[in-house]
């Protein structure tokens, strides 16, 4: 039970899927216009999520190693479409409100991702609380970022107006607008995260200890780096070495010869 | 039909550009656009990958899957093609043509979790249907001129934006800003310029 908790905590604060692993951000940025549609969009990836990671979880020793994605893949499509005949069924101007992006959650790299390190290797329950924390962290993200939109860009909060029209900053409603909060509400984070240091990985690795941008090509980019100062490392190592050896080989060959004086 | 498909590449590249204006493809968008090389090489291969899973997305759809009502099926059939397709590509460029697949390989994997090309697919579907107003042929090459006048748009947006970062490798900006928030205002700033379009079709 303590891990099924702990699972939870570390999805909502320590690895906030948008804020702090940066992922999933066609939805974040598309379906936040406003508060609302922010949270529904985060309910159904967090609906996909639980099914799937539970789904996943249970099957992880059926499932053989090579095949694992595309059948990963198969079973968080089944739950999408199962989502998306709902909405489209109970929900109908949620399902015009979001249209593309609930079978987009498909290609949502947090369900992958979260299947790939996560579900596939602990239990049903623990899997389930990983599930429920990463989908509550998206959908807590996806409500501020919403929040913050709809306030400035239609001067209401979840659909309750007090603002009047002619003080509505219209462009944070449309596209623009959510790049422009996004940014902010990052800034502001990393202000909080600047004054103390990520614990667990020092400055001194190449990336500079930012663990929150390492993913990706930057990750691919980083690591680059590491083989670099490793092989660099390597080489002064073994020029060391030769140098060490040649020293030696000379010292050897002036004693040999200062011996070869003295019998003379 | 010639000038409606002009009117198409023109909408679909530069007024509804998908990055900027429909939030697709993202993920590639923030993280491939560091250096303005790999980013042309992402454009590239995002052209190639959207135009070939546009055909044949819309070809499973008109001959498949409406035909025997099982277009509720769409969204999975439709992701395992792409993967398939990825993969597919891959290999045969690897064995065809070395030189390109030299410049693209790194990307293509990349791809797959794109969102683009599955929403460019499902969009397609649903903007060309086969009916009164298109045949199974118009629709194939509506939704093929479509997919790449979106796949021009996204690496005009990305070829831009690399170039941008370029130059703001050496601005003096606050510190928090640094990383993905200056790159988002970035966009945003992009996003706002590409209303300059608006009303052009």
């Amino acid at each position: 039970m303590n891990k099924f908790v702990s699972r939870i905590y570390n999805g909502i604060i320590k690895e906030n899927p948008t804020f702090v692993l940066m992922l999933g951000m066609c939805p974040t940025l598309a379906t936040t216009t406003s508060a609302i549609n922010g949270v529904s969009m985060g309910l159904s990836t967090t609906v996909v999520l639980i099914l799937s990671n539970m789904v996943i979880s249970a099957m992880r020793k059926i499932i053989p190693d090579k095949v694992r994605i595309p059948a990963f893949i198969v079973i968080v499509a089944s739950f999408v479409t199962m989502v998306q005949l709902l909405i489209k069924g109970f929900l109908p101007s949620l399902d015009s409100a979001l249209g593309l992006y609930i079978p987009l959650i498909v290609v949502n790299c947090i369900i992958l991702g979260r299947a790939e390190s996560c579900a596939s290797k602990c239990g049903v329950l623990e899997s389930a609380g990983d599930g429920i924390g990463m989908g509550l962290g998206f959908t807590v993200a996806l409500t501020c970022i919403g929040l913050v939109r709809e306030i400035l860009g239609a001067g209401s909060a979840f659909g309750f107006q007090f603002v009047p029209e002619t003080f509505h900053i219209s462009i944070f409603v449309l596209a623009p607008g959510a790049f422009f909060v996004l940014g902010c509400l990052q800034a502001v984070l990393n202000k909080t995260r600047i004054s103390k240091p990520a614990a667990g990985c020092g400055s001194s690795m190449a990336c500079g200890g930012n663990c929150a941008e390492c993913a990706g090509a930057v990750r691919a980019a980083n690591h680059g780096k590491l083989d670099e100062i490793k092989a660099e490392a390597e080489a002064k190592a073994a020029a060391e070495k030769a140098a060490r050896a040649k020293a030696a080989a000379e010292a050897k060959a002036a004693k040999a010869a200062a011996e070869a004086k003295k019998s003379e | 039909m010639f000038v409606q498909l002009l009117l198409v590449i023109i909408s679909t590249a530069l007024v509804n550009n998908v990055v900027l204006s429909q939030f697709l493809g993202l993920c590639p968008f923030l993280g491939v656009s560091k250096k303005t090389d790999m980013a042309a090489g992402m454009g590239a291969a995002v052209i190639f990958v959207i135009v070939i899973a546009s055909a044949v997305a819309n070809l499973i759809q008109n001959l498949l899957l409406v035909p025997q009502g099982i277009d509720y099926l769409q969204t999975i059939v439709f992701i395992l093609v792409i993967a398939g397709l990825v993969q597919f590509v891959e290999m045969f460029l690897k064995k065809a043509m070395p030189a390109l697949y030299e410049s693209l390989g790194v990307y293509l994997p990349l791809i797959t979790t794109n969102c683009a090309v599955l929403g460019v697919a499902i969009n397609n579907t649903a903007d060309y249907p086969v009916g009164a107003d298109y045949t199974v042929l118009t629709s194939l090459i509506f939704s093929v001129v479509s997919g790449l006048g979106i796949a021009v748009g996204f690496t005009i947006a990305i070829v831009l934006l690399a170039s941008i970062r370029e130059k703001i490798e050496y601005n003096d900006f606050p510190e928090a800003f640094k990383g993905s928030p200056i790159v988002l205002i970035t966009a945003g700033l992009m996003a706002i310029a590409m209303f300059g379009f608006s009303g052009l079709v």
